[in-house]
C-alpha cells in the first residue's frame, strides 16, 4: 500500500473547458522519491493543490498517509509539508520570524525539530535577522523548503522547486532530499527538468494532465526502443533540418551540442552511412556515434505516440 | 489562543514594519481631521458686492456701512450707474449687486416707503440664496432701526407685530465644525477599516502567503480573527486621538454625551466595518482590485452618509441608500452623543441595525471566503 495514492483523479477548470488533470493514477510508496515530470501546464500543479486539499478534484479519489484528501483535509493538513512553486512566505518577516511563524502554526518550536532543518538551517543562520524578501534566490528557497519540514511532516511536497534556481544551488538542494529521504520522509517533487528526472527514485512523466508511463528512470531509458546516435557538425542549425529531409532518419531533435538521432531501420552501418550522406553534403567536422537516450528523449517520443 | 497570539504578533509585526503604509494609517487621519472640517464649511464669508448708489446722502451711506459691518460682505466696487456694477459680476468680481435709487433718504421719510434693487449672480446657488438672504436680513433691520428713531415719540404703535426670537440649541453659536468633525472622525474610521482590511487580506493572495497558511492545521476563524482584531484595535485607536487629542484639544468639542455608549457604539461599527473589508477581500484576487472596490463603496458611503447633505432632505431613493449605509447610523449616533447628550435609550434602534449590519456582512463574507478556498 502506497503512501500517496491517486485513483481515476481529474480535475477540469472553466466549466469543464480546460482538462488539467485527466484521469490520473498511480501511488508513491513510503519513504521514496518520487518525481513529477513534465512540461509547463502539464497539471503538475494541479496535482499537488489536490494532494495538499488546496483544491477539490472533480472525480475519482485521493489518499495521503491512509486519510482522504476532501474528507480527512484536516489531519492530512497536520502531516504534509508542501512548498509552493512561488515563494510564498512573508517577505517582511525575518527568516526567524518565518520559521517561528510556521512551527508556531503547527503547534510545535524550531527547537523541538531542530535535528531535522538543522543541515539547512546552518546555511541561513547568518541572515536569521535579514528579512525574507532581501534573501538571494538560493536561499528564500532553503528558508521555504525549512518552513515546509519544521513540523516534522511525514510528506514533503515540492513544486517546482528548482524552477529558476541556479545550477549549483540545485545540485545543493537534491543533496539535501536524499538526506531527507534518509530520515524515512516520502517526497513529491515535480519539475519541468529532465535532467532532474534521473535523481528520482521514481518518475511518472505526464503531459497534457495524462500520466504517460510511471517507472524507475533506468528503465524507462531501458524502454526506448530504438538505438540512439548523436550527430555534431559545423552549421547545426541547418544540419537539423537536413537531417529531417534524411529518408532514413525516423526522428530528430536538437540536444544540447549534438542532435539526437534514431533511424527507420536497425541496420548495423546506419552510422557510416549517414556520415558519408553528411559529407557529400558538404559538411565538416561530421560526428557521428551511438549514445544513450535520455528522459527528454522517452518524454518526446512518447509524447508524439 | 496560542495560535491566535502568534497571527496577532505576526500581523502587528507586517503593520508596523510597513513604512508607506504606517503614516496612512496613523497620520493621515488626524491631518485630515486637522484641515476638512475648516475647509468643509457652508457658512458664507466673504460674499462680494456691488453697490450702486444713485442717492448719495447719510441713509444710503448708512446703510452701506451697516452692510459692511456685518462682517459677510466686502465691498468689491462702489460705482454710478447698474451697468457698471453689473460688469463687476459678468468679470466675476461680484456677487451680489445693490441698487439704491435716486431719492431713496428723502422718499423713505416723506412717503414711508422706498424700494431698494437687489441682483444676484446665482451660478453657485448656496452662495446667492445664502449672499441674498443675508442682504435682506440686514435691510430689515436696518428698517426696523430706523422706525424706532422715527417713532420714538409716539411710544405705541398703532399696527401690531410679531418679533421673531429664536435660541439655537445643543450649537448654540452655530459653530460649523461643531457639526462637521464628529462626522468626518467617522468617514476616516471607516476607510481605514475598510481599505486596510481588505488591501491586507488580499496582499496574503497575491504573495501566495494564504496557501501556505491554508496547508497548515491552521483554523479558519483563527486566521479571520487575525484578520479582524489588529485592524479593530487600530480602529478604536484612531477614534480616541481624533475624539480627545483633536476634536477636544483643537476644535474644543466636548461630548455631551457618555463616552461609554459612543464606545459601545464604536466597537459594534468597527466590526461591521472590517465584515466589508472582509467581504471585498474574497471578490478580489489582487491589492488593485481590491483597492477599485473598496473606493467605489466609500465614494457612495461618504456622499451618501448625511456627512455634508442632510438624509431627510434627500429624494425617497437615495434615502433608501442612505439607510443601507453603516456610516449614515454612526455619523447620527456620533452627532446625537456629542451634541446633543443622547442616551442609549435614544440609540436603541441604530445599535440593533448596526449589529445586524455587522452579522449580515461578515456572514456573507464568511461564506463566500470559505467557497472560493
Amino acid at each position: 500500500m502506497g503512501d500517496v495514492v491517486l485513483t481515476n483523479i481529474s480535475k477540469t477548470y472553466n466549466d469543464g473547458k480546460t482538462v488539467a488533470v485527466d484521469d490520473v493514477s498511480f501511488s508513491v510508496n513510503k519513504g521514496e522519491l518520487f518525481g513529477l515530470i513534465g512540461p509547463d501546464g502539464a497539471g503538475k500543479t494541479s496535482i499537488f493543490r489536490i494532494l495538499t486539499t488546496l483544491l477539490i478534484p472533480d472525480g475519482g479519489t485521493a489518499s495521503v498517509s491512509g486519510s482522504d484528501v476532501v474528507k480527512d483535509y484536516k489531519t492530512i493538513r497536520r502531516n504534509i509539508g508542501y512548498m509552493p512553486g512561488k515563494f510564498s512566505l512573508y517577505q517582511d518577516l525575518t527568516v526567524e520570524e518565518n520559521l517561528n511563524f510556521f512551527a508556531t502554526l503547527f503547534d510545535t518550536s524550531i527547537a523541538a525539530n531542530y535535528d531535522l532543518v538543522k543541515e539547512i538551517y546552518v546555511q541561513l543562520e547568518p541572515f536569521k535577522k535579514r528579512r525574507a524578501a532581501k534573501l538571494s534566490g538560493g536561499m528564500k528557497q532553503k528558508l521555504a523548503l525549512c518552513c515546509a519540514l519544521i513540523h516534522k511532516p511525514e510528506v514533503l511536497f515540492l513544486d517546482e522547486p528548482t524552477t529558476g534556481v541556479d545550477a549549483v544551488s540545485r545540485k545543493e538542494f537534491w543533496e539535501m532530499l536524499y538526506r531527507l529521504k534518509e530520515q524515512g520522509i516520502t517526497i513529491l517533487v515535480s519539475t519541468p527538468y529532465m535532467d532532474e528526472a534521473t535523481l528520482c527514485e521514481r518518475i511518472a512523466l505526464i503531459q497534457g494532465g495524462k500520466i504517460m508511463s510511471i517507472d524507475t528512470p533506468d528503465n524507462i531509458i531501458g524502454q526506448y526502443p530504438k538505438k540512439m546516435f548523436a550527430v555534431r557538425a559545423e552549421k547545426m542549425s541547418t544540419l537539423l533540418k537536413e537531417l529531417r529531409e534524411y529518408d532514413p532518419i525516423e526522428s530528430c531533435f536538437a540536444f544540447g551540442e549534438y542532435h539526437h538521432v534514431t533511424f527507420k531501420a536497425e541496420n548495423g552501418n546506419n552510422a557510416e552511412a549517414l556520415n558519408t550522406y553528411l559529407n557529400q553534403k558538404g559538411y565538416e567536422q561530421v560526428h557521428v556515434k551511438q549514445t544513450s537516450a535520455t528522459i527528454e528523449d522517452c518524454f518526446i517520443r512518447q509524447m508524439n505516440e | 489562543m496560542r495560535t491566535l497570539k502568534f497571527l496577532l504578533r505576526k500581523e502587528f509585526r507586517q503593520i508596523f514594519r510597513n513604512r508607506a503604509l504606517l503614516p496612512m494609517i496613523f497620520i493621515m487621519p488626524i491631518l485630515q481631521l486637522l484641515v476638512i472640517p475648516l475647509a468643509a464649511d457652508y457658512e458664507v464669508k466673504n460674499i462680494n458686492i456691488s453697490v450702486v448708489d444713485h442717492d448719495h446722502s447719510t441713509y444710503s451711506r448708512e446703510l452701506i456701512s451697516k452692510i459692511h459691518s456685518s462682517g459677510y460682505f466686502r465691498l468689491a466696487d462702489y460705482s454710478n450707474s447698474f451697468n457698471d456694477a453689473f460688469k463687476q459680476i459678468e468679470n466675476n468680481k461680484s456677487d451680489l449687486v445693490l441698487e439704491i435709487p435716486h431719492g431713496f433718504e428723502r422718499n423713505l421719510i416723506r412717503e414711508n416707503s422706498q424700494q431698494l434693487f437687489i441682483a444676484v449672480n446665482a451660478i453657485n446657488g448656496i452662495k446667492a440664496s445664502l449672499g441674498g438672504a443675508y442682504l435682506n436680513n440686514i435691510i430689515a433691520g436696518y428698517n426696523a432701526d430706523l422706525r424706532v428713531q422715527l417713532t420714538e415719540v409716539q411710544k405705541f404703535s398703532r399696527r401690531p407685530t410679531i418679533h421673531i426670537t429664536s435660541s439655537n440649541w445643543f450649537n448654540t453659536l452655530l459653530n460649523y465644525t461643531y457639526f462637521m468633525v464628529p462626522g468626518i472622525m467617522v468617514s476616516l474610521i471607516t476607510m481605514v477599516g475598510v481599505y486596510m482590511c481588505a488591501l491586507n487580506i488580499v496582499k496574503e493572495k497575491e504573495t501566495g502567503t494564504i496557501e501556505q497558511i491554508n496547508v497548515t492545521p491552521i483554523k479558519k476563524y483563527h486566521f479571520i480573527l487575525g484578520k479582524l482584531i489588529p485592524f479593530w484595535l487600530i480602529g478604536v485607536f484612531i477614534f480616541s486621538v481624533s475624539l480627545f487629542g483633536v476634536a477636544r484639544g483643537v476644535y474644543g468639542i466636548v461630548p455631551v454625551g457618555n463616552v461609554g455608549l459612543l464606545y459601545a457604539f464604536l466597537a459594534v461599527f468597527l466590526v461591521a466595518v472590517l465584515g466589508i473589508g472582509l467581504l471585498i477581500s474574497t471578490y478580489s484576487e489582487t491589492q488593485q482590485q481590491a483597492m477599485s472596490l473598496a473606493f467605489f463603496f466609500m465614494m457612495v458611503f461618504i456622499l451618501m452618509s448625511g456627512l455634508f447633505t442632510s438624509v431627510d432632505s434627500m429624494p425617497e431613493w437615495a434615502i433608501v441608500i442612505a439607510k443601507c449605509n453603516p456610516m449614515t447610523y454612526f455619523i447620527e449616533v456620533n452627532r446625537m452623543v456629542i451634541l446633543k447628550g443622547s442616551s442609549f435609550a435614544d440609540l436603541k434602534n441604530h445599535f440593533l441595525i448596526m449589529g445586524g449590519f455587522a452579522v449580515v456582512f461578515n456572514t456573507w463574507a464568511i461564506l463566500n471566503y470559505k467557497k472560493t478556498s
